[in-house]
């Protein structure tokens, strides 16, 4: 992220779940569905003290009993021309699963964040992407947030993706549990008159209204069905355009910028890069600067956006690499891989990007990430492009064998 | 037919999808038998069934005919007729 000298004056010192709940209420939001799950609580509770507080006029906060209600909720509200937010988390998304189907299929541009937390069984309320990355093939749209501030200033961009009017789909904010959703960062709160400037306000082609009824999802037989569906693709690929713009666009409002589908860091002449998403990165990027300060040239690729998948992005961005590693907070079971590498591979088959790319699978349940383990993997990915062998194509970085 | 975003319609549109040829068996009356009591036209779930208007008697009672745009054959009218006026027979298409 970019900050001018302007935003460093402004600088707060607030949790991470704040500075989202903050930008929340900038967004002028009018209905907001709320079901605590940690490590997402905060969020809903910061916003409802700022509803009993009057701080969000014109808002209807309902406190919902699951959170299969609380997606409902928003599903009718947003049917009904209302901006509408939850936050969510592990198994309270997983609850939300079917109904997140219906949210995209019936193009309805709600914003939830998802403080991303390991999924049960067993029971971990510590941070992984499993939750939201296994909610791939939903239609919703998925950006990973690095840091606090990117995860409060994302909220913005998501409305305004989301209720593009060629977009028309619901987003996820996707967040590390505790890692970013818990600590304290100084971060600049949104600024409401650039807010205002930024999202002009919900107004969409269709909405429930008695005086003019309409239905909404109705049916669709095999005649037809096939192009909903083909529809929501062709919307996915131009929100490829639209996330990039919102990116450029919010940055110069407020003079954030947090980058595109992609952002590579040290990448222009990395011969090693390793790829991930969200607050591991951070970690990533210290230790490639102890690297790049010994001359190696180690480069780092920021993925923000993982559905749409900005394949060709990734394919440009990696096309000077010579060995590439992929870091996952999630796994397949029964592929062994990350879910992101998986993914990066596809991205360059068929493509002329012949890199060798090694997945490592790391910090599931919360484990630590340590600048340790990255540097063993930026060691390993270091003998691949040495050897231009792979001997290991996936593994979990770190096995304690003595308990198995 | 043009497909909106989110299948958004106005209501009463499903009325344009003739859901007919989902039917295999189709009910075939021997109005000789009818009554006119309508139990037919109240026990049809897709409201297939309505009175016949040009068919009213001294006392305006009706006969009833099926709908076979919509009517998908499921035999509930056959099986509550009093007087087995309707007879599910199988369509050959």
């Amino acid at each position: 992220m970019t900050v001018n000298a302007k935003d460093k004056a402004k600088m707060v010192v607030v949790e991470g779940s704040f500075a989202t709940a903050h930008a929340v209420k900038t967004a002028r939001p009018q209905v907001i569905s709320a079901y605590p799950i940690t490590p997402q609580t905060h969020i809903v509770e910061d916003l409802s003290q700022m509803i009993a507080d009057a701080e969000i006029p014109n808002c209807e906060y309902i406190n919902v009993e699951a959170e299969f209600s609380a997606i409902s909720a928003l599903i009718g509200a947003s049917a009904a021309g209302a901006r509408t937010y939850s936050a969510t988390t592990s198994q309270g998304l997983y609850l939300m699963h079917e109904a997140l189907f219906n949210a995209a299929g019936m193009r309805l541009p709600i914003v939830m964040t998802v403080v991303n937390r390991a999924v049960s069984a067993p029971i971990n309320i510590w941070n992984d992407q499993q939750d939201s990355i296994s909610q791939r093939d939903a239609g919703w749209i998925q950006i990973y947030a690095e840091d606090t501030q990117e995860a409060a200033d994302l909220v913005l961009q998501a409305y305004k993706i989301a209720e593009d009017k060629e977009i028309m789909l619901p987003v996820m904010v996707c967040m590390d549990g505790f890692l970013l959703s818990h600590v304290y960062d100084p971060v600049v709160l949104m600024d409401q008159a650039e807010a205002d400037r930024y999202l002009p306000p919900f107004k969409p082609e269709n909405y429930l209204d008695p005086k003019n009824p309409k239905s909404f999802g109705t049916f669709a037989d095999p005649a037809s069905y096939t192009e909903f569906r083909y529809d929501i693709e062709r919307a996915m690929k131009k929100a490829l355009v639209k996330i990039e713009e919102a990116s450029k666009e919010f940055g110069d409002i407020t003079g954030r910028y947090h980058g595109g589908l992609v952002e590579g860091y040290c990448l222009d002449d990395a011969e090693v890069v390793i790829v991930s998403m969200g607050s591991v990165l951070g970690s990533i990027k210290e230790v490639v600067d102890e690297y790049r300060a010994r001359g190696e040239k180690i480069g780092v690729l920021k993925v923000r956006s993982f559905r749409p998948f900005p394949g060709e992005a990734v394919a440009k961005a990696l096309s000077g690499a010579k060995a590439v590693a992929v870091v996952d907070k999630s796994i397949s079971l029964g592929r062994y891989e990350g879910i992101l590498f998986t993914e990066i591979k596809a991205s360059l088959y068929n493509t002329d990007v012949k890199v060798p790319i090694t997945g490592y699978i790391v910090g599931l349940g919360g484990r630590d990430i340590r600048a340790e383990h990255i540097k063993e993997i930026i060691e390993e990915t270091k003998a691949v492009r040495d050897s231009g062998k792979i001997t290991v194509e996936s593994r979990i970085n770190e096995i304690r064998e003595e308990l198995l | 037919m043009k497909i909106t975003y989110g299948a958004v319609c106005a209501p009463g549109t499903a009325m344009e999808n003739k859901t007919g040829g989902w039917r295999t068996f189709m009910p075939v009356f021997d109005y000789s038998k009818c009554i006119r009591c309508g139990i037919c036209e109240t026990v049809c779930p897709d409201m297939s069934i309505k009175e016949d208007k040009s068919t009213a008697n001294e006392k305006g009672k009706c006969l009833y005919k099926a709908n076979y745009d919509y009517c998908k054959g499921c035999g509930i009218c056959a099986n509550e007729c009093p007087k087995d006026v309707i007879t599910m027979t199988l369509e050959e298409k």
